[in-house]
């Protein structure tokens, strides 16, 4: 909420610099956003009366006006089309500084002499209006300094207040803050019930007491609304952001404003015969001043007569029955609405007004006849007019309870740290507005009636380190016991991972886990991503089922950014439904796209291929010392390569694939060369295991290389796996270091070099085991895969 | 024996002349070898008079053993000629870069997270992680802001459905620590939370670290002197000022925002601080009672503190980035520097 500071001073005048009052009510929670001068630098603009205005002889939108500055009568040549005589208005004389420096001198126009210049708002800073010289109340002093009689040298202090200190949302609030703070009385206004000059009363029913537990009101009647605001008035509200309507709105903004009391005002002549705040009945509707009409929602609050609803209670008032140009008699409303039962409601209209937002919040629910005092007075000064008696509606049972809050002595070391002398204590929450009364080990304290925030003890010691200053309260380390808990040697961390890729020329990216749908059906079209109601954007609108469309996008967008050579991977949730139930999966994704290697003197630099990832996957295995705890089988997956695509087990359980990316989804995203991904459950790669030592032979190892033709459709893993099966006892390594299609072998075969080594724990192997073990191998590639021996 | 002082001096000139190891080699036999020159001088001794043969014999022998010192001297200098010129011609340029996979690196956000929990867990925090998608009883509820309360509206919730959330916070994963874990309680909560907000200054996803300390002494001033340490320490300076200002959280009371002073112009007031000359960096506060009611934890022998921060907010002070959106970009440029 933005205040003034002058206004704020009229309450109460501290002995402090605006910065730091701005310092001291930040400090204490009232957090000060910024703080801005209500005027532009200018100087040497009086108060001054344009006595006549005629035509200029040589310029159809001039005219020659004679203006009286209090002192001397001045000729002025001014554009303004509201330049008329009789008019009070800003004259910047001869000398005077206007904001940026501008300076006024004396000059001729179309050849007639100008002593100064009169001015619009816009031209003083004072707003962005420019469509007229400034209107100063017909009263205003003649030769006065603009900048005293307009009070403008004052700031307005933005205060962002948290949503607990509905007590603050007026001039008010602030000053009760600020009292407390500097230990100062608070002058608030003298507020005299205001006699009735009429007895006619409107009756009002309140049918819905919990809601509205207390509805005030009152009928003035032959008011003048063709009389302006007053200046000051009018200055008031738009220092504090509201801007000017008529004289009735102004005065009960300016109540808002001022003590916090939302308040409304109906033309009385449009109510018919009393008020009843009820529930809306069924399709009733009701048109707002904001000009929409809206349905209204079963069981929300209106203002009715008796026969329609004339506003939205708390919220905004009617356009039927608002005060207008041809109103003579107004009808005065200050209620209060139960806050829990507000809350929610503006927003089911999508609605958030001034008066909605403090009724939300908590309104003091003991200021309502106050309020309607002061407006009244304020109304008849200013628009004159017979008073009538006030009405008051109150269910006592439905008013907020007189609340009562125990602190205990001992909570404030155990919670703040450290304990605090009972007077300090005393003298706080009593200065808070709590009626305070020592009891056994604490205080009772009896809460005021506009503080909804406290409720519990908590709420009194949070109140008591505020006040008492969040940075007097000791700081100090924590203390604890030194224990470690047991932690499985077998969890990897993911930071161990990270450098691990990282060494591996992959560099960690994060991508949004909410994708376009569009991108992520052509990952995943048979899955049904989780949506959002409310996606920031079309294409941010679900959950991603996989990391790859973000990051197979972030792939792209680089190469379109003239890459050559890109590696990404990331980890983070992906959001699969599975029967109607939503897993969140730990996924680890790697993308590998370009050269193989930076362009270099020293190695070739061939793009990189499946195996190239292949490698960087198996790598991730063997990081738990157990390189075969991930297999690769050929797999199918949507967007990858029918040919070049791998499904991923451990422990048999399936839990990733990897492949090239389909050259059909490649040219779509327009990728000027192959893209290889791999995605994988997190904690596959993960887990790991504690080392077991084993024995190392003594005795040599016999080396055995072997090649053997086998058709092309014979996975080398199957090849490898029955090698092992056969070998069993003494094969301590197995490698595939070669395989040869082409030249010399049949087209639909292929040759495979494996190595064997064989060694024993205990002895010498000789020639005839070794011998025997690969007969076996060989006979057995035989049997199972049509294998013969290449030479 | 003259031709004694004339073989001398020939084979002298010879050996010193020799180019290589191998005429080296030649001239050793030549001279000394079993058909070599000196061999026949001292064959020769026999045709002199008996009284004559040791003088003369040891006269050649002199020579001899010069001349076959003087033939080592000059091979080893030959050889290790030859070795140099060897050196000099594999001499390479080291200057050349190396072989090899360049490295690839770590996301900033990640990097920041990792230094977050160094901290943390040095002193005793677990890390804790927990869904992403929320129900709103733990999102909100749970945490003391009911439905309708203006705090879910600041929220800026992405809605799956009327009870389904994009947790707005890590602190949903404090709920479900709080409610199967007996105190004394000490962990963070790292991870990716959501808000429906997308400017300059907001992307609609990022990170937070969130804290909750529980035990039978815990207080404000444990909960002020732990986060002082960690920001002197996040930002490795000790006299870095740091203040408790009182804000509003519906799950903390008494509620605070921590400002550091500018760590960009030191508080002088820059664009960083908006001229504040301080910057809000994280939101803490004593657990609320309601909150430790909901978990079955009895606020009267418990108190504990809860703390939470912006990774990518720590991230930009730390590294001096000025944009918040390149953490998502995943421009190599950017992941590059580090």
């Amino acid at each position: 909420m933005n205040i003034s500071e002058k206004w704020l001073r009229e309450w109460v005048d501290p002995p402090l610099t605006t910065q730091e009052l701005a310092h001291q009510i930040t400090m204490a929670g009232l957090e000060v956003e910024g703080i801005e001068s209500v005027a532009s630098e200018f100087s040497g603009v009086v108060v001054a009366k344009i006595q006549s205005a005629e035509q200029h002889p040589d310029a159809d939108k001039l005219r020659v006006c004679q203006v009286d500055t209090g002192t001397e009568t001045v000729q002025i040549v001014c554009g303004a089309p509201n330049a008329r005589a009789g008019l009070v208005a800003p004259l910047a004389t001869v000398g005077a500084v206007l904001p940026e420096g501008f300076k006024i001198k004396a000059a001729k126009l179309r050849g007639v002499e100008s002593h100064g210049m009169l001015c619009a708002p816009k031209e003083l800073g004072l707003s962005e209006e420019n469509d007229g010289l400034m209107e100063l109340a017909e009263s205003a002093p003649l030769g006065a300094d603009l900048r005293e009689y307009l009070a403008l040298d004052d700031n307005v202090i933005e205060v962002g207040l948290t949503p607990n200190r509905a007590d603050c949302l007026s001039i008010q609030g602030v000053a009760r803050e600020v009292a407390l703070l500097n230990s100062l009385d608070m002058k608030s206004p003298d507020i005299d019930t205001v006699k009735n000059t009429i007895d006619t009363v409107f009756p009002v029913e309140l049918r819905a007491p919990e809601r509205c537990p207390r509805y005030v009101c009152r009928i003035v009647k032959g008011v003048d609304v063709s009389l302006p605001s007053p200046q000051w008035l009018q200055e008031k509200l738009r220092r504090c952001g509201v801007r000017s309507i008529d004289a009735v709105v102004d005065v009960t903004n300016f109540i808002m404003l001022e003590l916090g009391q939302p308040m409304h005002a109906f033309d009385l002549d449009q109510l018919e015969q009393g008020i009843v705040v009820r529930t809306a009945n069924t399709g009733e509707s009701l048109a707002l001043l904001d000009g929409q009409t809206v349905e209204l929602k079963p069981n929300s609050l209106v203002i009715a007569d008796h026969g329609k609803a004339v506003a939205l209670a708390g919220i905004m008032g009617g356009e039927h029955s608002a005060v207008g140009a041809g109103t003579k008699d107004i009808l005065l409303e200050s209620a209060f609405f139960a806050p829990d039962l507000m809350l929610g409601e503006p927003r089911r209209y999508g609605l958030h007004t001034e008066s909605s937002h403090r009724f939300e919040r908590g309104v003091d629910y003991k200021l309502q006849e106050r309020a309607i005092e002061r407006a009244t007075a304020l109304l008849l000064d200013i628009v004159g007019g017979d008073a009538g008696p006030i009405t008051q509606a109150h269910s006592e049972e439905h008013l907020p309870p007189q609340k009562s809050v125990t602190l205990r002595e001992k909570r404030i070391p155990k919670l703040l740290g450290m304990a605090l002398p009972a007077a300090e204590v005393g003298r706080m929450l009593t200065g808070l507005g709590l009626e305070v009364r020592p009891v056994d080990g604490g205080w009772e304290c009896g809460v005021p009636s506009w503080r909804f925030d406290i409720a519990i003890e908590a709420d009194l010691l949070e109140e008591l380190a505020r006040v008492y200053g969040y940075n007097r309260l000791p700081a100090r380390p924590i203390e604890g016991k030194l224990e470690i808990p047991l932690k499985p040697e077998t969890a990897l961390s993911i930071r161990g991972l990270r450098r691990h890729l990282s060494a591996r020329g992959y560099r960690e990216a994060i991508t949004y886990s909410f994708v376009d749908p569009k991108l992520q059906r052509l990952f995943d079209p048979d899955a049904s991503p989780v949506a959002l109601a409310n996606p920031i954007s079309a294409d941010m609108a679900v959950m991603r089922t996989s990391l790859l469309p973000g990051l197979v996008a972030a792939v792209q967008r680089n190469l379109h950014r003239q890459q050559t050579r890109c590696r990404l991977f990331e980890t983070g949730l992906r959001f699969v439904t599975e029967s109607d139930e939503l897993r969140q999966v730990p996924t680890l994704a790697m993308v590998a796209a370009g050269q193989r290697f930076e362009k270099s003197w020293s190695v070739r630099t061939d793009d990189v291929d499946f195996f190239d990832l292949k490698g960087d996957v198996e790598s991730l295995a063997a990081l738990d010392r157990k390189p075969d705890a991930l297999s690769f089988a050929a797999g199918q997956r949507t967007a990858l390569h029918p040919g070049q695509t791998a499904a991923i087990t451990r422990k048999g359980q399936l839990v990733g694939y990897m492949g090239a990316l389909h050259p059909v989804l490649q040219a779509e995203l327009d990728l000027s060369v192959p893209l290889y991904a791999c995605e994988i459950d997190l904690a596959a790669v993960l887990e790991g295991q504690v080392p077991q030592f084993a024995e190392i032979s003594k005795f040599p190892e016999v080396r055995r290389d072997l090649s053997v033709i086998v058709d092309k459709t014979v996975a080398s893993d199957e090849i490898m796996h029955d090698v092992r099966l056969v070998a069993k006892d003494y094969l301590t390594e197995l490698r595939l270091f070669d395989v040869y299609e082409g030249k010399g072998i049949d087209p639909k075969r292929k040759s495979l070099a494996l190595g064997l080594t064989f060694r024993d724990h205990s002895r010498t192997l000789s020639d005839e085991d070794v011998n025997l073990a690969v007969d076996q191998v060989i006979d057995s590639l035989k049997k199972n895969f049509n294998a013969e021996l290449r030479n | 024996m003259e031709d004694l002082e004339k073989l001398a001096n020939k084979a002298t000139a010879e050996i010193e002349a020799a180019a290589d190891v191998g005429s080296l080699e030649q001239l050793r036999v030549q001279h000394f070898g079993k058909k070599g020159q000196f061999t026949a001088l001292l064959k020769g001794l026999g045709k002199l008079p008996a009284e004559e043969r040791p003088a003369a014999g040891a006269k050649i022998n002199v020579v001899k053993q010069e001349l076959q010192d003087l033939l080592s001297e000059r091979k080893t200098a030959l050889e290790f000629a030859a070795v140099e010129a060897q050196l000099a011609e594999s001499t390479i340029d080291v200057t050349l870069p190396g072989r090899g996979q360049s490295t690839g690196g770590i996301h900033p956000v990640s990097r920041t997270l990792e230094r977050m929990e160094d901290f943390f867990s040095a002193i005793g925090f677990d890390v804790v992680e927990g869904p992403e998608i929320e129900d709103d009883y733990h999102n909100f509820s749970a945490l003391n802001i009911p439905e309708n309360h203006p705090a879910r509206a600041m929220h800026d919730t992405f809605y799956v459905d009327d009870h389904t959330v994009l947790r707005t916070h890590t602190s949903p994963v404090q709920v479900r620590v709080m409610e199967t874990t007996e105190p004394p309680i000490r962990i963070i909560c790292p991870g990716r939370v959501y808000r429906c907000d997308s400017d300059l200054t907001h992307t609609p996803m990022f990170h937070q670290v969130e804290g909750l300390l529980v035990d039978e002494q815990s207080s404000f001033a444990d909960l002020r002197g732990l986060l002082e340490n960690f920001l002197h320490v996040f930002f490795e300076r000790d006299d870095l000022e740091v203040r408790f200002r009182p804000s509003y959280f519906p799950f903390t009371e008494p509620s605070a925002e921590v400002d550091i002073q500018c760590v960009n112009c030191g508080g002088a007031g820059c664009r960083v601080c908006s001229n504040t000359g301080w910057i809000e960096v994280l939101g803490c506060g004593m657990v609320h009672p309601k909150v430790f009611e909901y978990s079955n934890i009895d606020p009267e022998r418990y108190s504990g503190f809860a703390f939470g921060m912006g990774v990518e907010r720590l991230s930009m002070l730390r590294y001096g980035v000025n944009d918040l959106r390149l953490f998502f970009e995943n421009d190599l440029h950017f992941l590059e520097q580090f």
